[in-house]
């Protein structure tokens, strides 16, 4: 069913009984061609530009709990492209366009909002750097502008730049095309429209190992049956290191907790999504009106997805610095994610030396912004067994190369 | 959230340590005949394991000190604390049930939590 103010019209006046089932439930089949684990956005997008731009609709989604679920329920939705190396900027604003488009492409409301994202800077060195930023992404088609602080006040009058403060705003970025979605919309939305081409989305089925003959995949081994399958597409953020040891792969990759907060909603107050590597921070406020709040990452591997309280502490003492007027806002969740860490703080998109096993991990602290980018081109190198030209930088080769590729600057959250 | 027990100083909050990493990694003593991939192993290649973990902490707000620690990265179970240079104590704990299953205490992801037959009953 095609949603549309028609459809919606129509069953407003009728009771809303009318509304079929968004996609299917089914069991898993013996055999696939393609197997994504994982079902989240990235999972998602991948199988729905597998099917779509690759003709593979003979293909499933494995997700142990629900689509959804995981780090893309969890995620701060910030989406941006504001990166400083080439790459980066490639696949990311690769990501942003994409974005523009989703909504209608998808024919459901992902509710995105291109409000602007700002970096803050904090002393003259940042500053310099955030506006080498500016230039480099102009350089690379990425809409960016320097303001000073008395611009910023304006753009979001909120923020105080009182330069007696000990950490006073001495300007910032702006990316006007960055913003915010509903993260559940995004999901939803791609797994309506992979399942209308034939996906199987198979939740509460859990890969517990991957068979392996030859140095090839021949299918993976799940909480409900054996699948037999030549591809695996491994896009299980915060579990990607456990998934490739089932096929014992090491991997440069280390899973921390992030955490994040929502306040109690109130009236529009933050109209952009506030950025601050320094004292280091991000909020933005949800159509719901809360504040949603986000910040680093515990610096000790886990898997546990709580967090400590030192780094709440930490990030409501910046919060309130730089917004004193929320200083006794109440505080209603506070959740944890396990994301999925590089050492030079970007993605790996690769295949592997295991024929058939295809990783896309590691985006850290920052995969949501890419989430339809990074579906598009794992997707393309999944299928055509090659990686996609915005891909190959980030395949796991370059640490050995060298040739990182170290956003650690760009990715705003300190891991 | 955890309390640590330095082995100079004793039980701290978390929030006095930092962390360092992978414990055991030694640095190649015969570097100019590695190849990159080997290299590379040493340098960025690192377990992860979802279970149990043996790693570096540095008592930062304290004594200043590295130590070694052994860790249930499921659930955050502190098992071991030891000096450096000291041999790896030999201790069990209990992995997640399936390789990427939530442990029933530590984690947060209540959806996909799989238990033992008992676990998690008090």
């Amino acid at each position: 069913m095609r949603y549309s103010v028609f459809s919606l019209i129509r069953e407003g006046l009728t009771g809303h009984a009318g509304w079929p089932r968004a996609w299917r439930n089914p069991d898993p089949k013996p055999a696939y061609d393609a197997v994504v684990i994982g079902g989240g956005g990235h999972g998602l997008a991948t199988a729905y530009y597998l099917a779509k731009e690759h003709g593979m609709t003979r293909i499933a989604v494995l997700e142990k709990g629900w689509i959804g679920g995981g780090n893309s329920g969890r995620n701060t939705t910030i989406i941006r492209s504001n990166y400083l190396f080439d790459e980066s900027a490639a696949i990311y604003n690769h990501a942003l366009n994409l974005w523009k488009g989703l909504g209608r492409e998808l024919n459901f409301n992902i509710m995105m909002s291109h409000r602007g994202v700002l970096n803050l800077a904090h002393d003259e060195h940042e500053g310099r750097q955030l506006k080498r930023r500016v230039e480099a992404n102009r350089l690379n088609g990425v809409d960016a502008e320097w303001l000073d602080a008395r611009q910023v006040k304006e753009f979001c009058p909120v923020i105080n730049i009182s330069q007696q403060i000990r950490y006073p705003v001495m300007g910032a970025t702006l990316q006007r095309s960055g913003g915010v979605n509903r993260h559940d919309a995004v999901v939803w939305g791609y797994a309506r429209a992979a399942d209308a081409m034939g996906v199987d989305i198979v939740q509460q089925c859990e890969v517990t190992g991957i068979r392996v003959e030859a140095g090839a995949v021949t299918g993976v081994e799940t909480t409900r049956g054996f699948i037999r399958t030549p591809k695996v597409a491994c896009v299980t953020a915060g579990h990607t290191s456990v998934i490739a040891a089932m096929v014992g792969l090491k991997l440069p990759i280390q899973s921390h907790p992030l955490q994040a907060l929502v306040s109690e909603p109130i009236k529009p107050l933050v109209p952009c999504v506030i950025m601050s590597n320094a004292v280091h921070v991000y909020v933005s406020q949800s159509d719901k009106g809360e504040l949603v709040i986000g910040a680093g990452i515990d610096a000790h591997n886990s898997y546990t997805q709580r967090g400590s309280i030192d780094i709440i502490e930490h990030q409501m003492a910046s919060l309130c610095e730089l917004l004193p007027v929320v200083s006794r806002l109440k505080m209603m969740r506070q959740w944890g994610g396990i994301v999925d860490t590089c050492p030079d703080a970007s993605p790996i998109i690769s295949k592997t030396p295991v024929k058939g096993f295809y990783i896309n991990g590691g985006w850290g602290t920052g995969g949501w912004k890419a989430t339809p980018g990074s579906g598009h081109v794992f997707a393309w190198t999944v299928a055509k067994d090659e990686p996609h030209p915005i891909a190959a930088p980030f395949a796991l080769e370059r640490f050995y190369t060298g040739a990182l590729v170290a956003e650690h600057g760009a990715a705003a959250v300190a891991h | 959230m955890f309390l640590i027990t330095c082995p100079y100083c004793g039980p701290r909050d978390q929030s006095e340590f930092s962390n360092a990493g992978e414990a055991h990694i030694a640095r190649p003593t015969n570097g100019e005949e590695l190849s990159d991939e080997q290299w590379a192993d040493f340098v960025f290649l690192r377990t992860n394991p979802k279970g149990l973990f043996a790693e570096r902490w540095v008592h930062t707000a304290g004594c200043r000190r590295f130590f070694n620690m052994l860790r249930n990265t499921a659930t955050d179970e502190i098992l071991a604390v030891y000096r450096i240079g000291e041999p790896r104590p030999q201790v069990t704990t209990a992995g997640p049930v399936t390789p990427s299953g939530e442990a029933p205490i530590g984690s947060g992801n209540d959806a996909v939590k799989v238990m033992r037959p008992g676990e998690g009953t008090e």
